[in-house]
């Protein structure tokens, strides 16, 4: 397997806070790397820095070989890399197929004026996507009409639909009701598993680690605190006490 | 079945308009003037879908409207002079739009008033060039070399209007309907995310802007040639002001919209200040005041409630 993204010595303060003070982090192409820690630890700056919206203070990012520092979230986009977000960010007014479609639209080229964005083939491949999602009842719907849970998958299928090869996702569970939540996590583990998309998620079910990350990174103050396989980061008793929050021997599930 | 109604009703917008024009003579002047500031405002819609406002898009329309009477001294043709000022328009729009599509909501709507203010200063100041508040007279104009009677440069002005209306209507409906347009509308909601897409907000919204501008133009060179006067107060912020006006009256749902909102506005204009000369201003304001109080999706959107609740009854 060979480094898709890597970051190198990354730092960035907010004023006193230290979001990243000394991040070094390789992803391989084609794991799910899952991203643990408490609030405030820069888990989203990490996001934020590897997408182009925050510059680091000091530090490298490459992707694929490429250095992507000072890169703009649109350049960043374009060579491969898309983001899911915790708040999902949709247009509001308009639905959910058309969402998805300007996705699709803005992957092959957004400036062709004459022909309608929900054209066949955009809205072809707009429908297939949420078919995988199961928001294909919801395709009509305005998107500031949807349920927190199918805002959220929404705002994952745009992410999708630019068809990237990294995929960063901030909280894609948050705000999915606890009953759907591995149904949720299951389908979109398979759409990405099927098109070979390298993942990156933060999350804090640590029942949905366990099942789908290939290796866990956990975040504390800025600092990655261990890394590994679920397995053996899971039970680390430093990381069950100050990430998970839980004695030794407690089930895992009862983090959330 | 939809799209045949729609041309239909077009068709029948514009039979209104020419039998209006030819049963009352001196309304056919009014409704060129209107259709020509329709042009200037459907500019304004466009911006309205990405949430913007420019209080300054009378810039575009007196830079065009001067423009042709600068031209029309040394040559006055109408077919050359209305498509080199309406895209010399364009191109100041671009250089400004450069600009200005950085900023947004009220940086945005004040740079353009403060852009246009400018403009209207050179214009007053520059008495030698433009002999400032006194405007200059344009000579009227020729058509494909014709030499036309004045009525039936009237008439040939209304057309002109008239077509560059529906051509601009169907433009700016194909535009909205297209990913540009969408992602135009993008903007009011979640710019961010277009970024995050690949798409350029800021690119997008200097398109939409381009054109407004292009329209603007036209709308200018239209305006120029029917009244056959241009003045400083063309360029003046409350001509801005009324264009976005006749933008909230007429409704931004639909490319008729404008048109309609500029054609009661002129007709509200025009007899208000026959019945009551002093207080036309205050008609005007009270029609704007009962539109956006009761008929929030303008004129057009108060048509189309009517339609809807009688096909259901």
């Amino acid at each position: 397997m060979s480094v898709l993204l890597s970051a190198r010595g990354l730092r960035i303060a907010f004023g006193g806070l230290k979001a990243a003070d000394g991040i070094d982090l390789d992803v391989m192409e084609g794991e799910f790397l899952a991203i643990i820690g408490p609030n405030g630890a820069g888990k989203t700056t990490f996001i934020n820095m590897a997408t182009g919206y925050l510059k680091p203070q000091a530090g490298q990012i490459t992707y694929a070989g490429r250095n992507i520092l000072g890169m703009t979230p649109r350049q960043i986009v374009r060579l491969g890399v898309a983001r899911s977000f915790q708040l999902p960010q949709l247009f509001t007014e308009h639905t959910v197929l058309e969402n998805t479609a300007l996705a699709v639209a803005a992957r092959e080229g957004v400036w062709s004026p004459f022909a309608p964005l929900l054209r066949p083939r955009f809205r072809r491949e707009a429908e297939e996507v949420l078919d995988r999602f199961g928001l294909l009842p919801l395709a009509g719907q305005r998107a500031d009409g949807l349920n927190e849970g199918a805002r959220k998958l929404a705002d994952i299928a745009m992410a999708v639909a630019l068809r990237p090869r990294l995929l960063l996702m901030d909280e894609p569970t948050s705000g999915v009701a606890s009953a759907d939540k591995m149904g949720v996590v299951e389908t979109l583990a398979r759409v990405l598993r099927q098109s070979g998309v390298t993942a990156v998620f933060v999350e804090h079910d640590m029942d949905v680690v366990a099942r789908f990350a290939d290796r866990v990174a956990v975040w504390g103050q800025g600092r990655i605190m261990a890394l590994g396989p679920p397995e053996q980061v899971l039970n680390d008793p430093d990381v069950r006490r100050d990430v998970i929050g839980i004695g030794p021997g407690e089930a895992s599930h009862a983090a959330a | 079945m939809r799209r045949a109604g729609e041309v239909l009703l077009v068709l029948l917008a514009a039979a209104l308009v020419l039998v209006v024009a030819w049963t009352v003579p001196w309304l056919r002047f009014v409704l060129t003037i209107a259709l020509a500031k329709g042009l200037a405002v459907l500019g304004i819609l466009l911006l309205l879908r990405a949430g913007q406002v420019s209080f300054g898009h009378a810039l575009y329309l007196a830079f065009a409207a001067y423009a042709i009477a600068f031209g029309a001294a040394r040559v006055p043709e109408t077919l050359l002079l209305l498509p080199l000022a309406a895209i010399g328009a364009a191109l100041l729009g671009l250089l400004v739009g450069l600009f200005v599509v950085r900023y947004r909501e009220i940086f945005f709507g004040m740079l353009n008033l403060a852009l246009s203010m400018v403009f209207y200063s050179l214009l007053e100041k520059f008495y030698s060039i433009t002999h400032g508040t006194d405007g200059i007279r344009l000579p009227p104009t020729t058509f494909a070399g014709q030499v036309l009677d004045p009525e039936t440069q009237g008439w040939a002005m209304l057309c002109l209007a008239l077509l560059l209306s529906i051509l601009f209507a169907v433009l700016v409906r194909i535009y909205l309907a297209s990913p540009i347009g969408q992602a135009l509308a993008g903007i009011k909601t979640r710019e961010a995310r277009l970024e995050f897409m690949g798409i350029s907000g800021r690119r997008v919204l200097l398109s939409a802007y381009v054109l407004s501008t292009l329209m603007a133009g036209c709308g200018g060179a239209v305006l120029a040639m029917t009244t056959r006067h241009v003045t400083p107060a063309l360029s003046y912020w409350t001509a801005s002001g009324e264009l976005v006006f006749i933008a909230i009256l007429g409704g931004s749902g639909s490319v008729a919209g404008p048109f309609l909102g500029a054609v009661a506005y002129e007709l509200t204009r025009v007899y208000a200040a026959a019945l009551v000369a002093d207080a036309w201003q205050m008609v005007l304001g009270a029609v704007l005041l009962l539109v956006i109080l009761f008929a929030p999706g303008g004129l057009w959107g108060m048509g189309r409630a009517l339609v809807g609740r009688r096909r259901q009854a």
